[in-house]
């Protein structure tokens, strides 16, 4: 690491710094020498044609995939590309997967109750026992996500958009400071993905949040910087506006 | 605050008949063989505390199965391979018991042995005629064996169809190599020709009496710790790893230690089984890390019902009952009636009996219905 590096990564505020990466799988570039820095609080959206690297950026970041080359920091000085998914989950990285993944066959709360923040040490699990305040916390989260009615019912049970929601309340008690929220709204109805687009603004302030997806209007309703991803590194990055009316962008999107 | 205030026994309906049950068998199984005559209607005959007692020993080994398979999702195919090592440990023992009254003998060492021309007991027989040593080796063999096996098969991320098969590699080397007779282990007889326990003759009814009900309370105590287990938060973090693994991990629980925790106490109670099962049966050979057995075991769990722990044992009882039944009077059918009750199992009642047990009960709810639509449905699809 250059002095000038360890500049830019002791920079005030930037809690996560992606600096460089590169990674490829079997010869292909999934991602070239990407760069991304998200500052605390910040709401970030990343959008990008399919294949452009979104995935694979937020797999780095969350020790799924380790990168060929390039530098991810944490806070600081944190090198995540040195610790496992478990670790950096509880350094305070949450995330949602594309598709929603909840425990099915546990209830809403039980749900919650699972991503509280917390030990997560066998032995600490097998004599947990829940504080008040603790059921408090996900009665409180319950309402947050709606899902107060849903309580007891198996997680199983909710609809698409319910679990999406979910799993946001699940990231979400894990208190996290980076939240990294992939294709939140696909499968929502219209009114749905604008309570989460509320939802995601009012959580972003207090967490940072980084939110992958392909619907323009929810992107929108977001109100925040976007990055253009294309063929894994930043095309642009701007207002949603500077980037519509970006050249490069435009061809990248239209021109073939 | 009405969530997790009930008892992690008392709110469990089904487990409290089968402690119920295992209670009433533990004392009237004994007091019905010893203390009634056989010209009484109820007395029960020797041969049934034994019968009794290997139901028993298998319905521990199927509860220690559904542990790691309906909770934690690892099917085990190589089961066989803890009961049986747990078997062996109190075969060596039992085997020292014997002493000088063996067909040559010679009271340092077993039959076997002096037949092999051995001259001196081999190192890693030393301490087994300590009863409390053997004891301690039914639980730490077991359970050292898949403790290593799990660190690295769980921290490989060795999952699904792989991680069955090479369990079922596990017990079929642990097979060959037991076969062998330079490993000291009776080799293809095993160990055998049991005198006493304890001082106490294995043949006498009353020593019989007293491991069917030791058989009854281990398995009590292993449902009891199971369920201390899965009610709890380390059980819905089995439940979640099953389901979904990954969520698992990226709220970051370290899945491989807790698929460690779960696969290690179930390969001690797995043990413990086999170590009931040996001085009842007389017997232990190679033939119990055999592959078939450990499929057996999936079957048992499966009929009964997954997830549940009480399921397991039911299951591995009905079935081997039906075994016991089936072997004598349509002994060349068994096998195709094991295969169909388990594909009849996957079809029908995909959460065993005691999942189709609400269903009945509960004719509100037009379970019944719905299952013989499914069934009917399942003949359509055949039609067409």
């Amino acid at each position: 690491m250059t002095p000038i590096e360890r500049d830019k990564i002791e920079a005030k505020d930037t809690v996560l710094y992606v600096d460089g990466v590169s990674v490829s799988f079997d010869g292909f570039k999934a991602l070239n020498n990407l760069s991304l820095y998200v500052v605390a609080g910040e709401l970030r959206a990343i959008i990008g044609p399919n294949g452009a690297g979104k995935t694979t950026m937020m797999d780095v970041v969350t020790g799924k995939t380790r990168p060929d080359e390039g530098l991810v920091f944490f806070q600081g000085d944190i090198d995540l590309t040195k610790l496992d998914e478990a670790r950096i989950a509880n350094l305070g990285i949450g995330r949602k997967f594309q598709k929603p993944t909840v425990f099915e066959t546990q209830t809403v709360f039980e749900n919650l109750e699972l991503s509280l923040a917390g030990r997560r040490g066998v032995l600490e699990s097998l004599f947990f026992k829940l504080s008040a305040e603790q059921g408090d916390r996900i009665d409180e989260m319950l309402d947050r996500i709606a899902l107060a009615a849903q309580r007891d019912h198996l997680a199983g049970s909710l609809s698409h958009g319910q679990k999406q929601w979910l799993e946001i309340g699940m990231l979400l008690m894990q208190e996290p400071d980076v939240l990294l929220v992939d294709e939140p709204v696909a499968g929502m109805t219209d009114a749905e993905t604008e309570q989460t687009a509320a939802l995601l603004r009012e959580i972003a302030g207090a967490h940072s949040v980084v939110v992958v997806e392909h619907d323009m209007e929810f992107v929108r309703a977001l109100e925040c910087r976007v990055t253009v991803l294309h063929e894994g590194s930043v095309l642009a990055e701007g207002s949603l506006e500077a980037v519509q009316n970006d050249q490069r962008v435009i061809e990248v999107y239209l021109g073939r | 605050m009405t969530h997790g205030k009930s008892h992690f026994l008392l709110g469990d309906r089904g487990g409290l008949v089968l402690l119920a049950s295992l209670a009433v068998l533990a004392v009237g199984v004994p007091a019905l063989n010893l203390g009634l005559g056989p010209e009484s209607a109820l007395h029960v005959p020797d041969y049934m505390v034994g019968l009794l007692g290997k139901y028993l020993c298998f319905a521990l080994l199927a509860l220690a199965l559904d542990l790691v398979w309906g909770y934690a999702g690892i099917l085990s195919l190589g089961h066989g391979a803890f009961f049986a090592l747990g078997g062996y440990a109190m075969g060596m023992h039992l085997m020292r018991e014997i002493g000088d009254r063996g067909v040559y003998g010679n009271p340092d060492l077993p039959d076997f042995m002096v037949f092999l021309n051995w001259q001196e007991l081999p190192w890693y027989w030393h301490g087994f005629d300590n009863f409390g040593f053997a004891m301690l080796m039914v639980v730490l063999v077991p359970g050292v064996l898949a403790f290593v096996f799990g660190w690295f098969a769980f921290r490989s991320r060795v999952t699904g169809v792989y991680l069955s098969i090479i369990t079922q590699a596990m017990t079929f080397a642990l097979m060959l190599a037991f076969f062998r007779n330079d490993m000291g282990f009776g080799g293809n007889n095993g160990l055998t020709d049991f005198k006493d326990i304890l001082g106490h003759d294995l043949q006498d009814p009353a020593t019989r009496a007293v491991l069917f009900s030791l058989s009854a309370a281990a398995v009590g105590a292993a449902f009891v710790i199971g369920r201390f287990i899965t009610a709890s938060r380390l059980g819905r973090v089995l439940v979640a790893i099953r389901d979904a693994e990954g969520r698992a991990r990226f709220l970051g629980y370290r899945v491989e230690y807790y698929k460690l925790f779960a696969w290690t106490v179930s390969a001690m109670m797995a043990g413990v089984a086999g170590a009931l099962y040996v001085p009842q049966v007389g017997i232990i050979n190679p033939g119990e890390f055999a592959p078939p057995g450990s499929i057996e075991i999936v079957i048992w769990v499966a009929v009964g019902g997954r997830g549940t722990l009480y399921g397991a044992v039911l299951g591995a009882v009905l079935v081997n009952y039906a075994k016991t039944y089936f072997t004598g009077a349509l002994p060349e059918l068994w096998l195709f009636m094991l295969g169909g009750l388990f594909i009849a199992t996957t079809l029908f009642l995909p959460k065993g009996i005691v999942g189709a047990l609400p269903m009945m009960t509960d004719p509100e709810r037009g379970q019944w219905r719905k299952a013989l639509a499914v069934f009917r449905n399942v003949g359509k699809r055949k039609a067409s």
